[in-house]
């Protein structure tokens, strides 16, 4: 091993994520060449620098306060004194407490429903694929290079489909993060536009295709199979997503 | 599951790692007040969906929708020329091998250590803290940012150059008093 093989390995090395194989290699070079060795202590000691718990921020409690008082509130143990007990103070208290509590409901309910903002995440994570020009994590016009890459990635196995036959053409995959979980992203063409299928499971009885109103100028499309969830989503006109959504359900092959 | 229960496993399961979420959304905000705002969204959206919560390290389950609800966060409040774009092929073919000046841990006092993280740009920046502070493995970290392994790699790696250098700059044996 020379320095430029040596060079890539030291922070692997230090950060005790580099194989069996590639540690016995390294650990000879360092043993034999100053300036890598050099290298692999600057790496330790920087690591040292930067493991200070003066750097850590500690949430301070007026988040924690902030955070709890926004979650719903635990059910109360039943009061100990009898209610005809309370003084006209505590009454007046928790007048202020009940309207405080029916503001808050008031903004929850004003708030977008879950669909609604799960339909707004979906479209934003297309958004986001186009623009940052990551459509794809794994680039393959074949299922079977498609569906096994998904594997380890995660917890379910979602249906990979290759409809090139009927002009969609799978052009890759990608994983995504939709509702606070991992997601499979599948991710279709039609000419020049791109389809993005997101699939994850849930416990959702089967549903037909229906089409959720349009956000930002993208169709949106959404069912569950096989306690599967699917939402396309591409600024494809309404009829030709629907038309891939169909050959998709339709088995593809 | 019933409401109550579901509040008491949220207690019991996730808010304890509050303390994680509020150090990554503050090294990503940049200040305590954007940091707070981002933290609460986050906890709230963990609690909105954490019936998806399959049982894995709730850390990086809720640092992973920390990190999000930031960028999202961050979309929306500053203007896109802030952010930088990070180019991670020119990167690959960078020369990581030259010869970088010690950083001498005696030196490196908190003070400087911490506005040599702040000036990284957000995507190494991250990558720093889930590595030195949290202790995520490259895999983890991979998992939780949505890049490759790879990506991880350079990017620490990249990042630490960085911080070498700058590090570095700041306590040149001649300005030591």
């Amino acid at each position: 091993m020379n320095c430029q093989q040596a060079r890539p390995l030291i922070d692997a090395y230090a950060d005790g994520e580099l194989g069996a194989a590639g540690i016995l290699e390294l650990e000879k070079h360092i043993h034999d060449c100053p300036a890598c060795a050099r290298a692999w202590r600057n790496v330790q000691d920087l690591k040292k620098a930067l493991k200070q718990d003066a750097l850590f921020y500690t949430a301070p409690e007026e988040l924690q306060q902030r955070i709890r008082s926004v979650l719903p509130a635990p059910a109360k143990p039943a009061p100990s004194r009898p209610a005809w007990n309370w003084n006209w103070l505590t009454a007046a208290t928790s007048g202020v407490a009940v309207a405080c509590l029916a503001l808050l409901l008031a903004l929850l309910l004003a708030r977008p429903s879950p669909e609604q903002q799960l339909a707004q995440e979906i479209v934003s994570s297309h958004i986001r694929s186009l623009m940052a020009n990551h459509v794809m994590d794994v680039v393959s016009t074949d299922q079977h290079t498609v569906k096994p890459w998904f594997n380890g990635k995660l917890d379910f196995s979602p249906p990979v489909k290759d409809l090139a036959t009927e002009e969609f053409p799978l052009i890759g995959g990608r994983l995504d993060y939709l509702g606070g979980r991992s997601v499979a992203a599948l991710v279709f063409q039609r000419h020049k536009h791109v389809i993005n299928l997101f699939i994850w499971p849930a416990n959702a009885a089967n549903s037909n295709a229906s089409v959720f109103p349009p956000r930002q100028g993208y169709n949106l499309i959404h069912w569950s199979e096989a306690g599967m969830v699917f939402w396309a989503v591409s600024d494809l006109n309404e009829k030709e997503l629907m038309e891939f959504v169909q050959d998709f359900t339709a088995g593809g092959h | 599951m019933e409401e109550r229960e579901r509040l008491k496993l949220f207690e019991q399961t996730v808010l304890p790692h509050l303390d994680a979420a509020y150090n990554l959304a503050r090294w990503l905000a940049g200040n305590d007040h954007d940091a707070q705002d981002v933290a609460q969204e986050a906890s709230l959206r963990a609690f909105r969906f954490f019936g998806n919560f399959r049982g894995e390290n709730p850390r990086a389950w809720l640092l992973t929708i920390v990190r999000n609800t930031f960028y999202t966060w961050l979309r929306q409040n500053r203007p896109p020329e802030n952010t930088v774009e990070i180019d991670d092929e020119t990167l690959a073919m960078e020369d990581l091998s030259t010869n970088v000046p010690a950083v001498d841990p005696q030196f490196a006092d908190a003070d400087a250590v911490r506005r040599a993280i702040a000036a990284l740009p957000v995507e190494f920046r991250e990558i720093v803290i889930l590595r030195e502070m949290e202790g995520f493995s490259y895999k983890e970290i991979a998992d939780l940012a949505g890049v490759p392994i790879g990506t991880v790699m350079s990017r620490l790696a990249r990042a630490r150059r960085q911080l070498q250098v700058r590090l570095a700059a700041e306590f040149k044996p001649g300005d030591q008093p």
